[in-house]
């Protein structure tokens, strides 16, 4: 680890002035944890647990407001949350351990950084270590034909193919919740499947904030009338362990007919993975195992697996399939 | 969980009593080797390579040297005075073979190249972090498959009959390979060195599995008389085998604080663990068996490939069970010792009988599949009734019965064999069973024990506590003869200041200080008595030592209460002594005439229950139970403790634990506890312990055999076996993935 200046955030204003020559830091528990790697070197901290974004509200328009420095547990058991969005608190109960997620926050889980382990490795980048475009572009990428079980099979490029870790991301895909930043220009949104970006041929630009943008808070729209929602996640053991595939789905189903779906997949996309191909194939159509199994087929017809991840390509369907039949049962 | 022992039990031995250094453990107050701290003491921190194979063309330390708070930066070209032990020729065991920076040349992904030693530990670590390494690099050879590149000697180290005879002309044959890949050690309490030197003489602060054993290492590679060694290991987080031999960082810790004449600290972390610590070898078995149609095994042939590290010849010895499991006529075990660019192996639990076992009792299931026969009933059919492979008698062998009472406890009546058959809450369920053995002895082992004029009992012994229960074991043996409670008894182990006692290995701790402890206590008493009938104020003056007894604390005469006598300080106390001393010494197994008659070993049984969802390929473990013959049970709660245990990692095994090793730098690519998965608690069936408890008094006078290791053996196999039967997937390449199970037939419950 290097050694950085620390400096807290009393108010909004201060983190933004201070922001630009460092690194936010909330629960810590990536950054502290790529710091010790020295994959993440900032000359300044600033820590932004002082600030008044600890809340869960709910909006005029029905939708509820989550600020970015609420801990992943307390959302996960937001009364609130549970309730109208159980996709989102089952997708943060999958996640890490109960001590991680009494540190995680919100905003620190949208951006959390890939668990490729070449990208994890201290000397990647550098000459004499693994080729990483993400730590440095231009380096090749030591996972292509390296050890990739854990890597991504959709949204990959010849530049890398690490896999977008996140379950609550992906929770919060399905349900098309809307980022908030604040920064030196000013406010603004960022839908979600706008916020984080596909590697193509710059994988060290992962999302849209600009230097120095804060995320204040994430809205979640007004639940969906009648839908009814799932994530499960798919892994070697039965926790504390990041997704091999998982799925959140907002399906809902009348007259024995799929009138509304939303599907995203984790573990397997360089992105929270948003599959609109899985969405069209399902609505409209009987609620069933035929509709499941098409809906699967057309969210990873796309996929491309590399050597040691093919099976991720099955895994995932069989995800979709069971989680659509777990949402509609 | 559930523990069940079926006779016996005698006040506190083969009691469940409590650990008695619990509390310092759970409340923090144990010290473990890197707790220690000293006035001066400063920190070292090694660097490792980064390249498997190839040798370091430069090494620039100027500006680690010139970093703030830096002492010292040891490395190839300036390291001096560590030498060279070879192992097998020299007294004492070490891990690893090559002196640490003995040249430039670099063997594995990981190896220590630098040490930087400095006033704190951040300041080492920056310094550490300054040292800019230029190699040149060759590709190392970390292949997976074992049986490309050998060019050495298979060695046959067991043979009877003709197995390729018996083979050839069999009705039904199994063969097939059966691979174990590189496991882990990862005990909670990682290696770590504190090296403290008073003018020629050092102690060392280490979590040593044998303390004696690392005495007498470190005195020849510190080249120094063996007294001016000490090494101090109280209480260990735990070794499974890893902290048996001396690594490397304790030659580079009292190496530097000899240097600085300082403490020195060094701690490995959990990166480091997975490289020059030692791990399970891979394994790459091929099993043949033949067999009559009706299930009578006619030959057995295990080939097998361990892997080792370029500089040390270790052997897993898969073998080591196959030739006394079965009665079998024919028979044939090999050895080959691969050579790869990783670091040294190490005994991890179970060592040669963990992944030897999952490749025999896999082909014994395969078998018993073939045969169209239950897997139970071609165990029972094929039981040995002696050892078949040295031709003696088992000294008590109740594998049978292991069998039967799990059989009974899992209602094995009601499996049905066909895959998939068999379905519980809209999941298909899987049953599996396996056997399991390991060799019992009786090491040397002293100890002393003091009756003080304080009313304490103290015992003291150079073996060490690793976690299992051993400080208990021996107040429960004070405490058995002298009714003293355990509040008033004084263990102290793992110190070479102690009378030397056995290394924590083998499972063989536990059988080899009970003699020790008992006959120096029996002697402790027998002069208290003695000195009773002697001293003027005694009660018992003129009386005959032979009449009297020592029983809760108190010195009465036999035919009385212990209520009518005096308490046991008080009668030292009239004789003017402040305690009064017994020695006591274990005689090896191999020495003993009547125990060399026998073949010495445990059995076990596991029966195993898997629940699939094969709609989304995941295998769960729901259920095992564990039925062990190991002699008689000392202390039933750490007894269990340990079969539990093993059974976790058991599970760790067939599920999960593979350290993956990158096919271009040999570097272990998921070292970390995120990466490297073992069981979590979420992933623990339902576990059941039985033990029939069967006394064997070949072995010792309390009829103790050892349970530390036995546990984990057949637990994979019998894991995989069960998800044969729910799934129709055979894994013999360990461990079980989900990519293999995608391969089921079955693909709704
Ligand atoms: C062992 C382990 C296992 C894990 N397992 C899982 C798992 O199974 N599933 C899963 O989803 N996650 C898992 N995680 C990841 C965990 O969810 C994230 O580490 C956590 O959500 C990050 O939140 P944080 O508040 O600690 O972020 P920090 O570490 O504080 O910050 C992370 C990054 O976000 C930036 N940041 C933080 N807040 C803001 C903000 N308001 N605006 C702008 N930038 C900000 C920081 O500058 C930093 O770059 C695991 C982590 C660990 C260590
Ligand atoms: S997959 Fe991406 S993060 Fe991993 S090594 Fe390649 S470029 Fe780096």
């Amino acid at each position: 680890m290097q050694t950085f200046q620390y400096v807290k955030a009393s108010g909004i204003e201060k983190a933004l002035a201070s922001g630009g020559s460092g690194k936010f830091i909330a629960g810590g528990t990536t950054l502290v944890d790529l710091m010790k790697l020295s994959v993440e070197t900032p000359s300044t901290l600033v820590d932004i647990n002082p600030l008044p974004l600890n809340k869960i509200e709910k909006l005029p328009n029905g939708g509820l407001r989550i600020g970015a420095m609420v801990r992943n547990s307390d959302l996960a058991w937001n009364e609130d949350v549970q309730k109208s969005y159980a996709v989102l608190s089952q997708a943060l109960l999958s996640g890490a351990s109960p001590q991680l997620r009494n540190m995680a926050t919100t905003g620190g889980n949208l951006m959390q950084r890939t668990r490729c382990a070449y990208f994890r490795e201290p000397s990647a980048g550098i000459p004499g270590g693994y080729g990483c475009n993400k730590r440095t572009p231009g380096t090749g990428c030591a996972a292509m034909d390296g050890y990739n079980r854990v890597h991504a099979i959709l949204g990959t490029s010849d530049h890398c193919i690490a896999t977008h870790p996140s379950d609550m991301c992906v929770a919060m895909a399905a349900l098309e919740a809307v980022i908030h930043v604040e920064g030196p220009k000013g406010k603004r949104t960022i839908a979600f499947e706008d916020f984080h970006k596909l590697p193509g041929d710059t994988p060290q630009i992962e999302n849209a904030l600009e230097p120095g943008e804060l995320i204040t808070h994430v809205d979640l729209p007004k639940p969906v009338d009648g839908a009814r929602s799932v994530y499960l996640k798919l892994r070697d053991r039965a926790s504390y362990e990041f997704a091999l595939a998982s799925a959140a789905v907002v399906v809902h189903v009348e007259g024995g007919h799929v009138r509304y779906a939303r599907v995203a997949m984790g573990g397997v996309g360089t992105k929270p993975w948003r599959s609109h191909e899985a969405e069209h194939a399902l609505t409209g159509k009987p609620a069933d195992a035929h509709a499941f199994r098409a809906a699967a087929e057309a969210a990873l017809a796309k996929a491309k697996p590399r050597q040691d991840n093919g099976f991720k390509v099955e895994l995932a369907k069989r995800c979709i399939v069971r989680s659509l039949k777990l949402a509609t049962a | 969980m559930a523990i069940d022992t079926l006779p016996h039990a005698n006040g506190v031995i083969g009691a469940v009593v409590p650990r008695i250094d619990g509390p310092l453990k759970t409340t923090g107050t144990a010290r473990y080797a890197v707790d220690h701290d000293f006035p001066g003491l400063v920190h070292a921190v090694a660097v490792q390579s980064t390249i498997g194979k190839g040798r370091i063309r430069s090494l620039d330390t100027s500006a680690a040297e010139a970093a703030p708070g830096v002492l010292l930066v040891l490395h190839h070209g300036n390291l001096h005075g560590a030498y060279r032990l070879f192992p097998h020729v020299q007294e004492g065991t070490i891990s690893e073979a090559r002196p640490p920076f003995d040249d430039d040349k670099i063997y594995y992904w990981g190896q220590y190249i630098a040490l930087v030693v400095a006033e704190t530990l951040e300041q080492a670590r920056a310094g550490a972090a300054a040292i800019r390494v230029e190699y040149d690099a060759e590709t190392p050879d970390v292949r997976t498959d074992l049986s490309e590149g050998f060019t050495g000697q298979r060695e046959s180290s067991w043979r009877r009959g003709d197995p390729d005879k018996a083979l050839a002309t069999a009705p039904i044959v199994v063969d097939e390979t059966y691979s174990t890949p590189t496991e882990t050690h990862n005990p909670m309490e990682m290696h770590g060195t504190v090296a403290v030197w008073q003018g020629d003489r050092v102690t060392l602060y280490e979590c040593s599995q044998g303390v004696v054993n690392h005495r007498m290492v470190m005195a020849q590679v510190l080249g120094i008389p063996v007294e001016n060694v000490r090494v101090v290991s109280r209480f260990i987080g735990s070794g499974f085998g890893g902290k048996l031999f001396p690594w490397p960082q304790s030659t580079l810790a009292a190496v530097a604080a000899r240097q600085l004449n300082r403490p020195v600290k060094l701690s490995v972390d959990r990166r480091m663990m997975f490289t020059g610590v030692g791990h399970r070898p891979r394994t790459q078995q091929r099993i043949r068996l033949g067999a009559t149609p009706d299930g009578k095994l006619t030959a057995i042939r295990h080939d097998f490939y361990t892997e080792t590290s370029i500089n040390d010849d270790f052997v897993e010895h898969c073998g080591e069970q196959t030739p006394f499991l079965y009665s079998c006529p024919n028979l044939e075990v090999s050895t080959a010792m691969v050579r790869r660019n990783v670091g040294a192996p190490a005994p991890m639990r179970g060592p040669g009988a963990v992944p030897g076992l999952f490749a025999l009792e896999s082909a014994m299931d395969e078998l018993a599949i073939k045969l169209n026969m239950d897997p139970l009933e071609l165990r029972l059919k094929n039981d040995a009734e002696r050892d078949e492979g040295t031709n003696k008698p088992f000294s008590s062998r109740h594998l049978k019965e292991c069998y039967l009472t799990g059989a009974e406890k899992i209602g094995w009546k009601q499996r049905t064999p066909q895959v998939g058959s068999m379905k519980r809450d809209g999941k298909v369920i899987g049953w599996g069973l396996a056997g399991a053995s390991w060799a019992a002895a009786r090491i040397p082992c002293t100890a002393t024990v003091e009756l003080t004029t304080r009313g304490r009992v103290a015992v003291r012994c150079a073996t060490q506590d690793i976690g299992t229960g051993t400080y208990t074991i021996f107040a429960q043996v004070m405490q058995a003869r002298t009714g003293v409670s355990m509040d008033r008894i004084d263990v102290f182990l793992g110190d070479t200041s102690l009378p030397e006692g056995p290394t924590s290995g083998g499972s063989m701790a536990t059988s080899a200080v009970l003699p020790a402890a008992t006959n120096a206590v029996n002697q402790a008493v027998d002069r208290l008595l003695h000195i009773a009938t002697l001293v003027s104020d005694s009660p018992f003056k003129g009386a005959k030592a032979e009449s009297l007894a020592l029983s809760e604390g108190r010195i009465h005469a036999k035919d009385r209460p212990a209520s009518s006598g005096v308490a046991f300080e008080d009668v030292l106390r009239m004789a003017n002594l402040s305690g009064i001393t017994g020695e006591g010494k274990t005689n090896p197994s191999w020495e003993d005439p009547k125990a060399r008659e026998y073949s010495l070993h445990s059995f076990g049984a596991h029966f195993a229950e898997v629940e699939w969802e094969p709609e989304i390929a995941r295998i769960r473990v729901s259920r095992i139970f564990s039925i062990f013959d190991c002699g008689r049970i000392i202390n039933k709660g750490a007894g269990a403790n340990q079969i539990l245990g093993a059974a976790v990692m058991g599970v760790g095994m067939a599920l999960f634990e593979e350290t993956v090793h990158d096919p271009r730098t040999g570097q272990p690519i998921n070292g970390s506890f995120a990466d490297y998965l073992v069981a979590t608690s979420a992933d623990l069936p339902d576990l059941d312990v039985t033990f029939l408890d069967y006394p064997d008094y070949i072995v010792n006078e309390y009829g103790a055999r050892g349970i530390g290791e036995i546990g984990m053996a057949g637990v994979a196999p019998a894991i995989t076996a069960a998800v044969y039967h729910a799934t129709g997937v055979r894994v013999r390449n360990l461990p079980i993935r989900i990519e293999d199970l995608l391969q089921s037939k079955i693909r709704e419950a």
